[in-house]
């Protein structure tokens, strides 16, 4: 149900890869301020749906609203929507030939059209943020992954969107660097008023921070609930099996 | 298999692939094909009593007479050369840019245009395409030699240049292109901020050897009497009948510019290499 404080709203979204279907009658609604947890096995359509919000992909039914903004295929207004849209990923995607600074920087100064100084400023700002100030001169191949991905939160925050998207952020990353991402991750979804969908299989983080879990299985939404509800009491066979899956490994 | 270590073992080449590439070996090959060459040529020219003359070449370089230092025809005539390379090679890489990202576009329209051009100069031999330029669109468009020519190479080396930056922009990753626009970057700030700068080592080493062949191709021009390298090498020896020395002269002309072509950029590269 789509109300004044609604930040996404998708109703009956699909998605092709040529004859395959990827996504089918997705009906998702986000509030302000909401974090919401997707998960599911591998190859369910995840990645597709939350790459479909900032217009990465584009869904082929249904409509999808974001920020206000209607998303579709080669509408005007997607630029727009993007600078409010952050997105992290599974893989960092930071830009190699340009240091950290740099790479925090270089969307406020050519997108957003700060001045270099204020956009250092804020980039330190949040380097401190993500607990690695230090290593603002260094190029992203000089970092662990784990610092490689907070230096990518640092950079979707530098943005100042209103909503932050997670892709599988820590399972590209070494089982002893997934804390200090989910850490900046707890830290702002706590510091509350951003809107943040994330994908992941770390439940741990799902329990603390979601206000809703939600299950994905081959291109559709199987359960969204509450996590008090969703991790005592999975309504369907499938996400029961998933879960006692993830959990016990 | 993956080594315990960890660390990765670069697979060998066959014993024979590496004795015939190690640095030694293919000295030794080099110098035995040029002796062989040059053997030839000196044993090929005695059986015809060719009389030899070098020492009348120098002053196609240079002369130092009463009038002071003056540049002779060789000299001048490499300069045309580097000249309309140089010419060329730059339209060649403005076009090339444009029928790229038109191929790379959105635009159905725009990649049919550069799939047809391509098709078309990749399809027709150099010297056809100079003449089409020089005898057809001349006329037409009022265009000398000289700006034929160079019109030609460009269109020419722009249809094989512009496969060049294709491939170096498709090498970089497309999670590049999904970072670049989840920040809001417009398709130009993309390019210019993100993937040319990454893909310009991926280009760089067959640049070069386009700009290598560009200095070979432009030899062609001499077809049509544009007075480079190749045209004034002639024009010497139907004054001269020293066609042996005037030809290697040029050659190895050609053979030092394109070296030191090649050399230079390989410096270049390194540094594009290091700041990654
Ligand atoms: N670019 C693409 N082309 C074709 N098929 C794709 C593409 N991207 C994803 N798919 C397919 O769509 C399905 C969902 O993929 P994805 O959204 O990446 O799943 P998840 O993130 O849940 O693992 C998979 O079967 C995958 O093979
Ligand atoms: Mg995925």
């Amino acid at each position: 149900m789509s109300t004044d404080t609604t930040m996404i709203e998708a109703t009956n979204l699909d998605k092709y890869y040529g004859k395959f279907q990827a996504l089918k009658n997705i009906n998702l609604s986000v509030d302000q301020g909401e974090r919401v947890v997707i998960c599911g096995p591998s190859g369910s359509g995840k990645s597709t749906l939350i790459r479909c919000i900032n217009g990465l992909e584009n869904h082929n039914a249904g409509k999808l609203v974001v920020d206000g903004i209607e998303v579709f295929e080669g509408s005007k207004d997607i630029r727009r929507l993007r600078q409010e849209v952050g997105m992290v990923f599974q893989q960092f995607n930071l830009f190699p030939h340009l240091s950290v600074l740099e790479n925090l920087t270089i969307g406020p100064i050519r997108v957003r059209k700060k001045s270099k100084t204020e956009a250092e400023a804020n980039a330190r700002k949040y380097l401190e943020r993500v607990h690695i100030p230090e290593q603002a001169d260094k190029f992203p191949s000089q970092l662990s992954g784990g610092q490689q991905q907070r230096v990518a939160i640092a950079r979707s925050l530098c943005m100042e969107t209103r909503i932050m998207l997670f892709d599988e952020p820590t399972s590209a990353l070494d089982p002893e660097m997934i804390n200090e991402v989910l850490e900046v991750m707890v830290d702002l979804a706590e510091s509350g008023g951003m809107t943040m969908v994330c994908v992941t299989h770390e439940m741990g983080f799902a329990r603390r921070v979601a206000d809703t879990m939600v299950f994905m299985d081959e291109g559709e939404i199987i359960e969204s609930s509450p996590p008090e509800h969703f991790f005592t009491n999975p309504e369907t066979e499938r996400c029961q099996a998933f879960l006692k899956q993830i959990l016990v490994h | 298999m993956a080594s315990l270590s960890g660390s990765y073992v670069k697979p060998k080449a066959p014993a024979l692939t590496r004795f015939f590439a190690s640095t030694p070996v293919c000295i030794v090959i080099y110098v035995v094909v040029v002796g062989f060459i040059i053997s030839s040529a000196h044993n090929g020219s005695k059986a015809m009593g060719y009389n030899w003359q070098w020492y009348r070449v120098p002053k196609y370089f240079y002369t130092f007479t009463d009038d002071g230092f003056q540049w002779g025809e060789i000299a001048i005539g490499l300069v045309k050369t580097a000249e309309l390379s140089l010419l060329a090679f730059l339209l060649a890489l403005i076009l090339g840019l444009v029928i790229a990202l038109l191929r790379l576009s959105d635009l159905i329209v725009g990649r049919a245009i550069s799939v047809v051009f391509l098709e078309i100069v990749r399809n027709t031999p150099l010297l056809v395409l100079l003449y089409l330029f020089y005898y057809v669109l001349g006329p037409i468009f009022d265009l000398d030699r000289y700006v034929a020519s160079i019109l030609c190479l460009g269109v020419y080396h722009g249809a094989m240049i512009s496969e060049i930056l294709r491939a170096g922009i498709n090498a970089v990753p497309t999670g590049q292109w999904d970072g670049a626009k989840s920040i809001g970057m417009s398709t130009a700030q993309m390019y210019r901020y993100i993937v040319l700068p990454q893909s310009i080592r991926f280009m760089l080493p067959p640049l070069t050897g386009e700009a290598v062949n560009m200095i070979k191709s432009s030899a062609i021009v001499s077809v049509i009497a544009v007075a480079e390298l190749t045209t004034i090498g002639r024009n010497i020896i139907s004054d001269t009948y020293m066609s042996f020395e005037i030809w290697f002269t040029i050659a190895v002309v050609y053979l030092i510019v394109t070296l030191i072509l090649s050399i230079g950029i390989s410096y270049v590269e390194r540094h594009f290499a290091v700041t990654e």
